[in-house]
């Protein structure tokens, strides 16, 4: 086995800040709007690592597709301790419509090409929430996959994956290569300090484009309108039992 | 300053202040009390002090790491799970 991991890494808008669609509901405000990396994916980032360490596997190498910018997602991940990136280049409308559908074809090409063995994908990005990259990975590759994994033990040829289910923990055990999906108790990422990404100055970030790799990035989807979550009504107070029945059997709940 | 602790001091400063552009009550906020901080302590000499100092600046970076990660992970607990019955 090579012993060469592939993460996938998002630059999505940072978690904390508050969204705003534009005017014309065509999409989300991004400009000048503070971008970081997909919380599931620092998760992924810090798994690879973490096996890298155990010397489990052999080298990590992170992945984002989007224009310039998502080199410092690349970045971040290479200051938790990647060892190599890959910056796949999608730029304007490819990039608008950039979706799980494309991202997996580039992750199995590159796969692929870097003969890898695992490949760790956070569960779903915050911004689209699809949680579909790793299964459609999986399915282009024709490889097992671990999703929604809390717990992960690489053993020889085969991968350990406790999963989180609706009904609690399911444990798996699926040969390599293989999908991982991170879910939020994998573990605890480390945070990317000056010091770390300073060192990660020197490790090299490879460019390449689709079409390079032989992916058209057409999407067979359009979006026709983005908008803002229904306001939530202001709540209406009441002074005695008798008239929350009142109000009740007024609202036809009762 | 000794030459190698001014260049401690330095990086300790300069990693505090790029932790501080996350910090919820703003980075302007955080800078401020950081360059206070430090400049408390400018006419500090004796190294042993110094050593004191620099290794409480490494405690906060820990504790602001801490925190930082216990915001993202209860925001995401919240938006993507169910609340624990």
């Amino acid at each position: 086995m090579s012993g060469r991991v592939l993460v996938g890494v998002k630059r999505v808008i940072d978690y904390a800040v508050k969204i705003r669609v534009k005017p014309d509901n065509s999409g989300v405000v991004t400009d000048g709007v503070k971008h970081s990396m997909n919380p599931f994916c620092e998760i992924a980032v810090e798994e690879a690592v973490k096996m890298k360490e155990k010397k489990l596997i052999k080298e990590v190498v992170a992945v984002s597709c989007g224009p310039q910018q998502a080199q410092e997602t690349i970045r971040t991940a290479l200051a938790m301790g990647a060892d190599r990136g890959i910056h796949v280049e999608v730029t304007g409308k490819d990039y608008d419509m950039l979706g799980p559908l494309q991202v997996s074809k580039i992750m199995a090409a590159l796969a692929k090409k870097e003969d890898a063995q695992l490949i760790i994908l956070g569960k779903q990005a915050i911004d689209g929430d699809c949680n579909q990259t790793g299964q459609m990975t999986a399915a282009l590759l024709d490889w097992p996959q671990g999703t929604f994994a809390s717990e992960v033990s690489l053993e020889g040829d085969t991968v350990k994956v406790v999963r989180e289910i609706d009904g609690g923990l399911e444990t798996i055990k699926i040969n390599t290569p293989a999908v991982l999906t991170a879910d939020l108790r994998l573990n605890t990422p480390r945070y990317a300090t000056l010091p770390n990404i300073m060192k990660a100055k020197k490790k090299k970030i490879a460019k390449v484009k689709p079409a390079d790799l032989g992916l058209d990035m057409t999407s067979r989807l359009e979006v026709l309108r983005v908008d803002e979550p229904p306001q939530r009504l202001a709540g209406v107070k009441v002074e005695t039992v008798d008239d929350l029945v009142a109000k009740l059997k007024e609202t036809g709940r009762l | 300053m000794a030459d190698p602790l001014r260049g401690q001091v330095m990086r300790l400063y300069k990693t505090l202040l790029y932790l501080g552009r996350e910090y919820p009550q703003g980075a302007a906020y955080f800078r401020e009390r950081l360059k206070s901080a430090f400049m408390k302590n400018k006419d500090v000499t004796d190294p042993e002090n110094i050593q004191k100092l620099v290794a409480r600046g490494d405690f906060v970076i820990k504790e602001l790491e801490a925190l930082y990660f216990l915001r993202k992970y209860r925001a995401m607990k919240k938006r993507y799970y169910e609340p624990e019955k």
